[in-house]
Order: structure tokens, then C-alpha cells, then sequence
């Protein structure tokens, strides 16, 4: 497995490559180190969210509510600061990281305790969550000039020349390598995606797994969603409207496996990249956003074709074996 | 004597001749003949893994043999897919009805044939009329419109049946069809079978239990191995015959089981029922034992080890480890207390494939290899090499996926994962089933080293040989209790099959 993921993982990697030599013939300016980093802190809001959605999709499951849960929590984070200027920021992404992570355990509840299928379920709460932004506000929206300067002024906060969003999502890479390849639950995302059956057997509580991975990802869109209210300076019913295909999409241009237990953290960092840089790429090569919309589709179409052909050379041999018996 | 009048004037409907198939591994069925005759009931027989259900596949163009033909009415024909097979007029009736829970009788029915309309739409009324009368043929008095899912199981096997005559079907396949049913709808279903015959179907009765063959059947054919060892008619046969036939090999050389001192009793369970899986489990399992458990496929042996490991919970009974009494409510308990199941089917309940071979192993044993909640690899890769080498293990590297290796190392790398644990009990479900004959021996050798060492063993197997061989003490189970327990001196393959099919010693 490990060789095939370090290919596909390397595949990426020219695919980016040779994307970016594409995009500078035209646009020379898009190589230079600035521009490549405005690019990476465009796409970090995607790497956090892609990461959270990895853990999901890599039990089985999907969260289809995580755009949703980023807007709630964007909105509450604006709320607070609105309401309560005098409170730190710190607490105030306490505040939403940890109700990011109680909309997801309503999710993970519902999967695990009921077993209705994950689909269905984040459907139904991305509905209920968008829903409740307008209970909340009545439709209002939070402009610019309401939120105080530290609560802006966080994501742009310099350090060695570097934005602190792009710092952020460096950190939460870091933290989701290390739970996804050195802690008992990572491992477990994988085993309850790989083989559900055969995991109940090692003792692993596939429910609560995948409990715990719908946590997760509920936590990264708490946390996405100040992200995005304080950079953008601006909060409203529909903000990241629709951006949960964007989540998905770079799950599986990374590699991640819809069908469970297959996937790294380098593949889903790669596959938010290669489809933050077709977006700020296109652009500004004159690309019209319709074309754009086309190209984004069929880098996802191709992405998945490529993983499926992959995943069926593996599961020939399986087939074989199970008639053998 | 009895003369052969069913055969000797006519010509079979559907005949094989030679058919072989063979999987990677595993020769399922080596040149095996089987002659279906109208009118006429044909019993076939044998051991799990004798290379029915591969029979039953070629006759239905599931599976494409390897070599061998196959003669419709004397032509000879092939069945590259199902739906060819069932123009042929072949249809199987399986032990789970393959029909669809959410359409109605009628659309079951006619489902790939349904009457048309002139405009090509599907004539509603005259299918349900149509199902009407095949239903009252088969003797149901079901209403077509209704949907199959609020039937039992009898009436879904009826609406199977009302299927097969709707193909006009010549050649009807029954796999096992009264595992399901109760005392009263067998014998609905024998009427059936007659009507069946009268009309002049060719069918074959897949069976184990011998009462039902020597009650229904005119003809026999006997498998053992993937062979055809015997055929002839049932009216000049005894169960004793059967018997030996479907068993007779030279049992005991090939088991490496060692002579080990047998100690204080490790576990005993008590009382132990389920409401409907098994009742009444009563057993000792002592230090350094292999404890044999046999029975048919479905005799409740497999729910009642996944109840024991807290897969399901009893509704009654007891369990003591050690003199400790034990209450297992999930898997990790059931390990933590020393009890594994290693379960009977690899690809679904066992390796994880799409995981390297070292993170399989140590699945069941992180909280071991990890310290402060973090995982040392180090410590995985060095637990891995300890039990995968121990089992003899062929792989280039332990970091490679489990998908790439044979049926009989990936068997290895569960056993290998479980072993890991350090378990006081160890339960291996089919432990060789549907692996080469190379890997079984290993198996079979490292089950006995497993015994020398202290560890107590339960394997529950459906083949003879190897309960033979390798038990030291052996339970019986049919449907759910336990019905014969046997120790090694007093094993024969005859009893065996006699307690678990059901045949009482004086039965003709």
C-alpha cells in the first residue's frame, strides 16, 4: 500500500509541478515565491477542512456538513466579538472549535447510535445548520467595520514574513500527521474503513470511531470557520456556500479513498493544493469562471478514475480469493 | 432387483461430463460427472468444500468451467452467463431465496420476462393473473400483489419455485432448501417436489440431512474432494453406504498433532442460550486441549464463539476463566480477558486489507505497543517479526499490504495478529478452509505447538479429517445445542456425521 500511495503521492507532485510550468508560460509572475504563498494561504482554509473530511471519509463515512458547520461557527465567532469585543481571541476560537467539535458529534451520534447512513445524516444537519445562522441573525449580516481589530487582524498577523493562517494550517498538518500515523484512533480510521467486520473482531468500536472522526472534522470547521469570518472580514447566512464539494474533491484528487481506508495526510495537503492552484491560477490566466468550473470537474473526474482503477487491480485479487472458497 | 427404470430409457435433460475447475490454490472439482434425469429427484452429497456449490455455479453460468462439457438434451451447450443457463431451462432455488425483498410476488416472478403490452409496457394485469395461476400450481395461495418482503421464508421458497416454472424451467436446482423451514412446510415442500416430478422436472436436492434424501430422492451422486467417488439409485442404498462414501479417505498421517499432558480446566462455560441462535451450551476447556467443535454448516456453532467474545450478547449463562467468573460485553473485553476469535472468513472478518502486514499484527495489541497514547513503530515492527516468523511466514517485507499475499499467508497474519495478544484461549473458526494443502499443515502444526505450550484451543471445523486429526476432545452441535461429545480414543468419522446430521445409530 505504502508504495502505491508514495506513487500516487509522487503523481501528484508532477501533476502540480507541470501545472505551475503550464500556468507561468502564460503568467511568468505566478513562480514567484510571493505569489506561491499568497497562493498557499488562499488554500489553507481547504487544507484544514480537507484533513478533518480525510478522517471521515477514511471510516466509511462522509460529512457532507462541514461548509455548513464552518459558516455556523464563523457566525458565532463574529457574534461573540460583536457583542463582547473585550474578549480574547483565543477564547473566542476556543468557543467555536468547540462547538464545531459539539455539531459534529451530533453527526457522529446519529451514525453511530441510530446507524442511519452518513450521507443522509450530514445532509440533514448541513440544512439544520444553515438553517440556524438565519435563526440566529434573522438574516443580518456582520460587516467589517462591527468586528473588532485584534479578531481581523489574527490571520494576517505576521511571523518570519509568513500570515499566521498559513502558520495555522502548517500546524494542524503537523497535528493530523502525527495523530493519523502515531496514535491508537488514527490507526482505527483506518481499520473501520479497510475492513469494518474484521476491526469489530481487534476490539475496535467501529461507531465510536467513527464517532470520534466526525468530532474531528466538526473541531477543523469550528476552527475554518473564524478562519474564514475574520480574513474575509465578513459574515452572512450563505459563506462558503456549496464549499463542501471543494472539501471533498481535494480528498479525492489526494487519493483518499471513498470507499474507506485508503488515504494519507501528504495526499490530502496535495490535493488542496492542486485545486487551490487551479483556482487562483485560472483566473488570472483570463479563464472565464465557467470554463474554470468545467476544468475544476474534470481534474475531479479524472482524479477519480485514476483511484478506482487503482482500487479495482486490488480488488480483483480479493474477488479471486473469496470464489476460492 | 430393483431395476434402473427411471434412466435406462431415457435421456438425461442435462448432463456434465468431466468438468473441472480450479481456483489459485484449490482444485475445486476435478472431472466430475452428474447426469440429471426428467422426472427424477437426484440427491447430491458430500463434505463442506466437496465442490457442490462450485457444481451449482457451472450449472448456472456463474462460474466458467475449465475443462468438460455440458449436454442439454444430448446438444452440447455452454453457460458463459446466468441468463444462458436459465434459457436453457436451469434454475436454482438457493438457501437463502435470491429474490428481492422490495417487488411484489408477481414482479418476483416474471421479473427479466414479464408479459408486454402491445406499446412494449408491462401487461400488469395479466402478470399478476399469470402469477395467480403459477402460485395455485405450486399449491400458495398468495396474493401476487403483495410484496416479498412481508413473507416467511417458506412462501418466499414457493414464490422461487413459482419462478422457475414461469421459465419453464426443466432443470430445478434446490441448494439445501429446508434449512429454513419448519417440520410442516418440509413437508409442504416434498408435495411440491412430487408435483415437480410429475411434471417432469429434472431436479437436484442438495441435502445434508439423510432422512430428507432417502424421503425424496430417486437417484444419488456422491462428491468427496472435488471428485465424483459414487451414483447410483437411492432404493438400492443404506445410509451406512452414503456415509462412508461421502468420508472414506485415510484419516491421521498427515496430522502433526503432538501428545500433550491436558491440565486443570482453563474455561467453563455454563448454560449459556441465545433467544434464537443456540440453548443449553454446556462445556470444560482445559489447559493445552484442542477442543474439536463439528457440526453442519449453520449448526450454530459460529454464533455461539461470536457470542462468547461479546459480538452478541447471551441471554443466559456463565462463563469462567481461571476460576474467575468473566462478563464480556465487546471484543477488547473478550481480548483483554484473554479469549480471541480468529474468525471463519478471511477476507471479510479477518485481515485488513489495504493495511501493511505489521499493522495488521498489532491491531489487537496497540494499548501494548503504544506508550502515552502514541504508537512506537518500532515496538509494532519488532512484535510482528516475533509471531509472522513464528508461523513461518513468507513475505518480502512487513510493510507490504496483506492484499498481496496468498489466502494461506494471509491466514498466517491473522492467526500471527491474534497470537500477538498473548490469549489464554484461543478459538480459530474453520482454520483452513479454502487454503492450499502446504499452508493447512502449517496451520495444523502450529495449532499443535500452540497446545504443547499451555494454550487452549477450541477449533471449530466442518471437515472431518481435520477434527479427526487434530482434536483431542470433540462437541457435536446441530441446530443450536450440543447433541454429542466425543473423546479422541472413541472418534469415528461415521459418528460424527451421524450426530450431526441427526441419524440415530439404529436407523436403517
Amino acid at each position: 500500500m505504502n508504495l502505491l500511495l508514495k506513487n500516487r503521492e509522487a503523481l501528484l507532485v508532477v501533476a502540480i509541478l507541470s501545472l505551475v510550468a503550464l500556468i507561468t508560460l502564460r503568467f511568468p509572475g505566478f513562480v514567484a515565491p510571493a505569489n506561491l504563498g499568497r497562493v498557499y494561504n488562499d488554500t489553507s482554509i481547504l487544507i484544514i477542512l480537507a484533513l478533518g473530511q480525510m478522517a471521515v471519509i477514511l471510516t466509511r463515512c462522509i460529512d457532507l456538513s462541514m461548509a455548513a458547520n464552518l459558516a455556523l461557527c464563523g457566525m458565532v465567532a463574529g457574534l461573540i466579538n460583536v457583542a463582547f469585543p473585550g474578549v480574547p481571541i483565543p477564547l473566542v476560537v476556543l468557543a467555536v472549535v468547540a462547538l464545531g467539535a459539539a455539531l459534529g458529534s451530533i453527526n457522529g451520534l446519529l451514525v453511530w447510535k441510530l446507524n442511519i447512513p452518513p450521507i443522509v445524516v450530514t445532509l440533514g444537519t448541513l440544512t439544520i445548520f444553515r438553517g440556524s445562522i438565519f435563526l440566529l441573525t434573522g438574516g443580518q449580516w456582520i460587516n467589517a467595520h462591527q468586528m473588532s481589530e485584534a479578531f481581523k487582524g489574527l490571520p494576517r498577523a505576521d511571523l518570519l514574513g509568513i500570515p499566521a493562517l498559513s502558520w495555522f494550517s502548517v500546524l494542524i498538518i503537523a497535528v493530523m500527521f502525527v495523530v493519523m500515523t502515531r496514535t491508537p484512533t488514527g490507526r482505527a480510521f483506518f481499520a473501520v474503513g479497510g475492513n469494518p467486520h474484521a476491526a469489530v473482531y481487534t476490539g475496535i468500536d467501529v461507531g465510536r470511531t467513527r464517532f470520534l472522526a466526525y468530532c474531528l472534522s466538526g473541531a477543523l470547521a469550528g476552527f475554518a470557520g473564524y478562519l474564514w469570518v475574520s480574513r474575509y472580514a465578513v459574515a452572512y447566512v450563505d459563506i462558503a456556500l456549496g464549499f463542501e464539494l471543494d472539501i471533498i474533491a481535494a480528498c479525492v484528487i489526494g487519493g483518499i479513498s471513498i470507499a474507506g481506508g485508503i488515504g494519507s495526510v501528504p495526499g490530502a495537503v496535495l490535493g488542496a493544493l492542486f485545486l487551490g492552484i487551479i483556482k487562483n491560477a485560472l483566473p488570472v490566466i483570463n479563464t472565464s469562471p465557467f470554463a474554470q468550473m468545467a476544468i475544476s470537474g474534470m481534474v475531479i473526474i479524472i482524479a477519480v478514475a485514476v483511484n478506482a482503477r487503482a482500487e479495482r487491480r486490488k480488488g480483483r485479487v480479493i474477488l479471486k480469493k473469496a470464489e476460492a472458497h | 432387483m430393483l431395476q434402473d427404470t427411471t434412466t435406462s430409457r431415457m435421456k438425461p435433460a442435462i448432463a456434465l461430463e468431466g468438468i473441472s475447475k480450479s481456483f489459485p490454490g484449490v482444485h475445486a472439482l476435478s472431472e466430475v460427472s452428474l447426469s440429471l434425469y426428467p422426472g427424477s429427484v437426484t440427491a447430491l452429497i458430500g463434505e463442506n468444500g466437496a465442490g457442490k456449490s462450485t457444481l451449482v455455479k457451472i450449472l448456472t453460468g456463474i462460474y466458467q468451467p475449465d475443462g468438460g462439457t455440458i449436454r442439454v438434451d444430448g446438444e452440447e451447450a455452454h453457460f458463459p452467463t446466468a441468463s444462458a443457463a436459465a434459457r436453457a431451462g436451469v434454475t436454482a432455488i438457493h438457501q437463502e431465496t435470491v429474490l428481492f425483498d422490495e417487488l411484489s410476488v408477481a414482479e418476483n416472478i416474471f421479473l427479466g420476462h414479464a408479459p408486454r403490452t402491445r406499446l412494449g409496457l408491462i401487461d400488469w394485469a395479466r402478470m399478476n393473473a399469470d402469477a395467480r395461476k403459477l402460485l395455485e400450481r405450486v399449491g400458495a395461495s398468495l396474493d401476487p400483489a403483495i410484496r416479498l418482503r412481508d413473507l416467511g421464508i417458506a412462501s418466499k421458497h414457493l414464490v422461487a419455485i413459482a419462478r422457475a416454472l414461469s421459465i419453464d424451467a426443466r432443470v430445478v436446482i434446490m441448494d439445501e432448501p429446508t434449512a429454513a423451514l419448519s417440520y410442516k412446510e418440509i413437508h409442504e415442500l416434498y408435495e411440491l417436489i412430487d408435483r415437480l416430478k410429475a411434471d417432469g422436472k429434472a431436479i437436484l436436492f442438495i441435502s445434508h440431512k439423510f432422512d430428507e434424501i432417502f424421503r425424496i430422492a430417486d437417484r444419488y451422486t456422491v462428491f468427496r474432494d472435488g471428485r465424483m467417488v459414487g451414483e447410483g439409485l437411492i432404493a438400492g442404498t443404506t445410509q451406512d453406504d452414503l456415509v462412508r462414501m461421502m468420508v472414506g479417505r485415510d484419516v491421521g498421517q498427515v496430522f502433526p498433532k503432538q501428545e500433550v499432558e491436558i491440565g486443570k480446566p482453563v474455561l467453563t462455560v455454563s448454560g449459556y442460550r441465545h433467544p434464537t441462535e443456540f440453548e443449553d451450551i454446556n462445556f470444560e476447556l482445559r489447559r493445552g486441549e484442542i477442543l474439536g467443535f463439528y457440526g453442519l454448516v449453520g449448526a450454530g456453532r459460529s454464533e455461539f464463539m461470536q457470542s462468547l467474545i461479546g459480538i452478541t450478547r447471551p441471554s443466559a449463562g456463565a462463563v469462567r476463566l481461571d476460576d474467575r467468573v468473566l462478563v464480556i460485553r465487546s471484543p477488547a473485553e473478550a481480548i483483554e480477558a484473554g479469549i480471541v476469535y480468529v474468525p471463519e472468513e478471511r477476507g471479510r472478518q479477518g485481515a485488513i486489507i489495504g493495511m501493511p502486514i505489521f499493522q495488521n499484527v498489532t491491531l489487537p495489541s496497540l494499548a501494548r505497543t503504544s506508550r502515552s497514547g502514541f504508537l512506537r513503530m518500532a515496538e509494532e515492527f519488532r512484535l510482528a517479526r516475533e509471531y509472522t516468523s513464528r508461523l513461518d511466514l513468507r513475505a518480502a517485507s512487513l510493510d507490504q499490504d496483506v492484499g498481496t499475499l496468498s489466502g494461506g499467508n494471509q491466514q498466517k497474519v491473522v492467526i500471527a495478529k491474534w497470537l500477538a495478544t498473548r490469549p489464554k484461549v484461543i478459538i480459530l473458526d474453520e482454520p483452513t478452509k479454502g487454503i492450499d494443502i502446504g499452508s493447512k499443515a502449517a496451520v495444523h502444526a502450529f495449532m499443535s505447538e500452540l497446545a504443547a505450550q499451555g494454550l487452549s484451543v477450541i477449533m471449530v471445523s466442518s471437515e472431518i479429517p481435520e477434527i479427526m486429526g487434530m482434536s483431542d476432545r470433540v462437541v457435536v452441535m446441530r441446530e443450536g445445542r450440543i447433541v454429542g461429545r466425543f473423546e479422541r480414543a472413541e472418534l469415528s468419522a461415521e459418528k460424527l456425521v451421524r450426530a450431526a446430521a441427526g441419524i440415530s445409530e439404529t436407523a436403517p
